[in-house]
């Protein structure tokens, strides 16, 4: 096996719009993640009982389930009902909607964070629920949760080429799909992986730093 | 039921004259099984400031937090100005209030915590600020000149744009106490404020609450274990055990010729831990 520098330059165009594809899945995803994920910790925390039971357990399912089977649940089965979703949308959804179940921990605990003290401050002083959240709770809540929602990030990142499962032409497809016509797996695949390391290893540091700075303030 | 029509009655009567601010009616709360306030009756008038003293345990906590509307009542009836806190009529049938009626009557009412609970992410002034312009809807430079003017009340001016934990514990608390101020509450309720604080640290703000007891006719209700500033502070003193008021009087009544055994020795163990 010898590597061929044309067959990389040949498949770098492919690459390089399949990575394209890879960050705008990681970031919506990731935008879906986040607002579920808070939407889903807000649920989880309700007084009401029967609201807070079945979130937890709807977010239970979810996690304990492979996002594999649940993309193509999206995609291959929602159809049969009469939904039919983009390969993308249906990525995007799946990814962020398992990924909410771990970003509502991280909001939930950054929630449950801001001391007893602040929420009664908050209502003695007159505020209304939402200004409490606005003005009050979330200011407090989201600097520490910034870290690990950081690092879910990477890891959806990471994730992004299950969605070739579902015929999403992202980084890994785009390098697959070159692969199957030509018989050339090597320089593709080696691409790939370094693409993901250039990617995620300044990331991962960035994530670390702000773990750091947020461990000195508190 | 008559409690209440009773009240009403009254209260119909002493229109004009001098009616209370703060009356409870046969109240009582409980926490699961533990009754924490056995049929309390007390009433306040207005510009009264009150100490209340006792034992750990007794209640006085409580009946702060219910007045903010942070805890409910278990039974009873509590007043305020003539209406009632914890219920609401609708419908000619009396209901419990909703967070629409508190809203309303928190309003009238301030508080300052133990732990002070300022807000971290905020500076003193924007601690200030805040509330007036989200409660009260003022504009930013009306909050903003209003927080000048409780920031030097409190001695604090030029830690104005410190965050507070740039602040001592008794700096924190005077702003906790500045910003509870500025909204221009009728009653103002200070639980324990000075016991988180460091010894050398509890003087700077018992000084604060003596200047506000003598300058402002605002109605204080103050929890607190010294002794020596409830004397100074208060028109009345309440001593209280298991929910019930022992012992009320002046602070010379209660301090120097308390009645109840139970008052002398509450004090002398007091004072003999004191000095
Ligand atoms: N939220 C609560 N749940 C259960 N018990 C409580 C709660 N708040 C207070 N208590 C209990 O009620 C009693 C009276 O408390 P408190 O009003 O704080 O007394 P004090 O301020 O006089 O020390 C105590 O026994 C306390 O443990
Ligand atoms: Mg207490």
């Amino acid at each position: 096996m010898e590597w061929s520098w044309s067959v990389a330059y040949d498949v770098m165009p492919r690459l390089a719009a399949g990575l394209i594809v890879t960050v705008q899945a990681t970031l919506v995803g990731a935008l879906v993640a986040y607002v579920l994920g808070l939407a889903l910790a807000i649920l989880k925390m309700s007084p009401y009982r029967l609201v807070a039971w079945s979130s937890y357990w709807s977010s239970e399912f979810v996690r304990r389930t492979p996002l594999l089977v649940q993309l193509y649940f999206l995609f291959y089965v929602l159809p049969d009902l009469g939904i039919f979703l983009e390969p993308f949308a249906a990525g995007v959804i799946g990814l962020g909607l398992h990924f909410s179940t771990y970003t509502s921990e991280v909001f939930r605990a950054g929630i449950e964070n801001v001391p007893k003290g602040q929420w009664e401050a908050a209502r003695s002083l007159n505020y209304s629920t939402i200004q409490t959240w606005r003005h009050v709770v979330l200011p407090q809540a989201i600097p520490p949760m910034i870290p690990p929602l950081a690092n879910y990030l990477i890891t959806m990142f990471k994730e992004t080429p299950l969605l070739a499962a579902i015929t999403v032409v992202e980084l890994f497809n785009a390098a697959n799909i070159y692969s199957n016509s030509h018989y050339k797996y090597l320089e593709p695949m080696t691409l790939v992986g370094t693409f993901f390391l250039l990617v995620s290893i300044p990331a991962a540091a960035l994530a670390i730093r702000l773990e750091n700075a947020f461990r000195r303030k508190a | 039921m008559f409690a209440g029509t009773r009240a009403q009655a009254v209260n119909a009567d002493l229109r004009g004259q001098m009616q209370n601010i703060i009356e409870f009616q046969d109240v009582s709360k409980s926490f699961g099984s533990l009754q924490v306030l056995d049929d309390l009756n007390m009433h306040v008038v207005p510009g009264e400031k009150l100490a209340l003293i006792g034992p750990s345990g007794s209640g006085k906590t409580t009946i702060l937090r219910i007045l903010m509307t942070l805890e409910d009542i278990s039974a009873g009836e509590i007043l305020l100005d003539g209406e009632p806190l914890w219920h609401e009529m609708r419908g000619g049938k009396r209901v419990r209030a909703s967070e629409h009626h508190l809203r309303k009557m928190r309003d009238g009412v301030g508080m300052v915590f133990q732990q002070f609970n300022l807000f971290p992410h905020l500076t003193a002034t924007e601690n200030i600020e805040q509330p007036q312009v989200l409660t009260h809807r003022k504009s930013k430079a009306a909050a903003r000149e209003k927080a000048a003017e409780m920031l030097s009340v409190v001695g604090l001016v030029d830690k104005r744009d410190h965050y507070p934990h740039q602040l001592s514990g008794g700096q924190q608390q005077r702003v906790a106490i500045a910003r509870a101020l500025a909204m221009d509450p009728k009653i103002m309720l200070f639980d324990e404020v000075t016991s988180a604080l460091d010894p050398e640290l509890v003087e700077e703000v018992l000084n604060v609450l003596r200047k506000l007891a003598e300058e402002t006719d605002t109605t204080m209700l103050t929890v607190t274990h010294e002794m020596n500033f409830a004397r100074d502070f208060a028109d009345r003193v309440l001593f209280f055990e298991k929910g019930k008021i022992v012992e009320a009087g002046s602070p010379e009544d209660i301090f120097t010729n308390p009645k109840e055994e139970r008052t002398r020795s509450f004090l002398r163990k007091f004072l003999t831990g004191i000095n």
